[in-house]
């Protein structure tokens, strides 16, 4: 008997339609609370500087200022979001000690009876900053004598002790030698900020029974609770996260940056506390899918035959980590494009800069390379005198080939995806490549 | 400068808040008033998701003074529309997928349904020039344009017109 299907085949009601369309979705900040506080963050004016001193005194006197609160008040003071999956070493600060890396890095926060009471005592707070040198071009900040952003004293994230994530597969300078073509590129993309239209927020209320209940429009809930454990150095179980409402995301959620504050400063108060970002902070501060530079040097032979792809990849992390070491990894495992090609060398490099911290967006890592191995595989078809499709039937990999990074092919969708492009855009395919698949080639591999 | 007391007319109830100066109305509804489908996407007049109806047309309330609608009529999602969702144009956002968070989403329904209301049979390029000055960054604006030409088809009471 065949089963019977009651979704598959189907389409079905989003569980969610009727309160988004009658407004009775409960997004984070619709929340409200008796006696709620508001937070808002002193931020450096400047991309690079050193800590002088920090004058609280007249913010002190706004009416409705309640507190301020700095890094001598954050138990555990620097993190690295991804700690808990190895990313190391920790190195951002939830507020700023003796040096700013980046315009917009928090410095002190201010507590208050309203949001305008807030954001008046934060204007009205002196900092005495001693301004340095800033870089913001990840190939100027490899150079000898660039200012150096990180701690450890280069402006790259070291990854086992290297410069950069690296991939050797075959031997790239022989094929170079023989390839009938050499075709290079590179390619620059510019930041993008995710920018959803909900801007990112966090409420945390203190309960009778010395739990914190942190309401908040994160995309990673679990990665908010236990960075906010250890950065409060309290157990998880005195947290309780409330999440899953998210007015857009787009990656731009992802990282951990209001709840620490908002639950410290509750944790102080001992009253709700709600830390909300204004839109220019969601534009100006919050981190953004990095600037990437790609430079791709391709041997190609006479047919087509893609036989060695060299890629060097910068990423501009800003002036934190967040989530673009990650990013490189995966950028590492992909750089050489969904096609079987036998001598592959990649390295990327995870630079430091002094511009705002990016971080995850849609296929970060992987997109800005696909950008740039398209673009290269249209060039390689101009080079040999071929149309952009053979190029890459030529070269698209099948079940079974082994990946440069030693991982087999196991789920190769590239030829039925062009397949079926090619029948939506009625383009005729050649016979050979109409009847292509990815099944796994005769001979056991390229 | 003290504030004032400000009146006015929140769907049919008669409302009395008391206001600084410049508070806006989007303010006045979202943490007076409750009225929490007004959407706070930029106070900036950018995004077009705390749109309300002033009379029956539609204002972004981020950028209207609260003293500006006293004595006149103030319409918010909730009071426009039934909180069952049974509303055409509700159906119709439902049906046609016209939305992925969902916070853009009383914005497009409030300037959807003033349009509706001054023009029952809109062309598409009349609904597209109408949800112009609402941003939807989840990019669903051919299932939003879908909705609202759906709902036109259904007409006010769900029957065509």
């Amino acid at each position: 008997m065949s089963p019977t299907h009651h979704v598959v085949g189907r389409s079905v009601a989003r569980a969610d339609g009727i309160g988004h369309v009658t407004g009775r979705t409960v997004f984070t900040t619709d929340r409200a609370f008796p006696g709620l506080l508001h937070l808002k963050v002193v931020r450096s004016p400047v991309h690079h500087a050193r800590i002088r001193g920090v004058d609280l005194s007249e913010a002190e006197r706004v009416p409705g200022f309640v507190r301020a609160l700095t890094h001598a008040d954050v138990p555990h003071n620097v993190y690295t979001i991804l700690g808990l999956i190895g990313v190391e070493p920790e190195e951002e600060f939830v507020l700023a000690v003796d040096r700013v890396r980046y315009k917009g890095e928090p410095i002190v926060a201010i507590v208050a009876e309203s949001e305008q009471a807030a954001n008046d005592a934060v204007a009205r707070v002196k900092l005495d900053l001693e301004e340095l040198p800033a870089v913001f071009d990840v190939e100027e900040a490899l150079k000898p004598g660039a200012p150096i952003v990180t701690h450890w004293g280069n402006n790259t994230f070291m990854y086992e002790g290297h410069p950069c994530r690296r991939v050797r597969f075959g031997d790239v300078e022989a094929a170079f030698a023989r390839a009938d073509h050499i075709v290079e590129g590179v390619y620059d993309t510019k930041p993008i900020e995710q920018a959803p239209t909900e801007t990112t927020a966090a409420i945390a209320v203190p309960e009778a029974n010395g739990r914190y209940t942190v309401y908040t429009n994160t995309q990673a809930l679990y990665f908010s609770l236990d960075n906010t454990s250890i950065i409060l150095q309290v157990p998880g179980n005195q947290l309780h996260f409330i999440g899953g409402t998210v007015g857009g995301g787009f990656g731009g959620k992802v990282d951990v940056i209001v709840e620490p504050l908002a639950t410290l400063a509750a944790m102080k108060t001992n009253r709700p506390v709600r830390y909300a970002f204004s839109r220019s902070e969601e534009m100006q501060v919050s981190s953004t899918r990095s600037a990437w530079r790609i430079y791709v040097k391709d041997g190609v032979m006479a047919d087509g035959r893609l036989i060695a792809r060299k890629v060097t990849s910068y990423a501009d992390s800003g002036a934190y980590s967040r989530q673009t070491p990650y990013a490189l990894t995966k950028h590492a495992a992909n750089a050489a494009g969904p096609y079987a090609i036998p001598n592959v060398s990649i390295d990327a490099y995870c630079v430091f800069t002094n511009r705002q911290p990016t971080s995850a967006m849609r296929g970060f890592g992987i997109t800005m390379a696909s950008f740039a191995l398209e673009v290269q595989m249209d060039k390689i078809a101009e080079v040999v005198g071929l149309d952009p499709w053979s190029v890459r039937f030529i070269n698209a990999y099948h079940n079974g080939d082994m990946k440069p990074h030693r991982k087999l092919v196991e789920d190769a969708t590239l030829i039925e995806t062009m397949q079926a492009a090619a029948r939506l855009v009625g383009h005729e395919l050649p016979e050979a490549f109409q009847a292509m698949t990815s099944d796994p080639r005769p001979d056991g591999g390229a | 400068m003290a504030s004032t007391i400000v009146t006015f007319e929140l769907g049919d109830r008669e409302v009395e808040v008391m206001v600084r100066p410049m508070t806006t109305l989007q303010t006045v509804l979202r943490y007076q008033l409750g009225q929490t489908a007004v959407k706070e996407g930029c106070r900036q007049g950018g995004c077009g998701s705390c749109t309300v109806l002033v009379d029956g047309e539609p204002v972004m309330s981020c950028l209207l003074p609260v003293e500006e609608v006293a004595g006149r009529r103030v319409d918010t999602l909730e009071t426009a529309m039934p909180t069952d969702g049974s509303d055409p144009l509700q159906q119709a956002f439902i049906e046609q997928g016209a939305f992925q968070c969902g916070y853009c989403t009383p914005g497009m329904l409030m300037v959807s349904r003033a349009l509706l209301d001054h023009d029952p049979h809109p062309s598409r390029e009349t609904i597209i020039d109408t949800l112009a000055g609402n941003v939807c960054r989840c990019t669903g604006y051919a299932p939003i344009t879908a909705a609202v030409q759906a709902a036109a088809r259904a007409g006010k009471d769900g029957q065509p017109r």
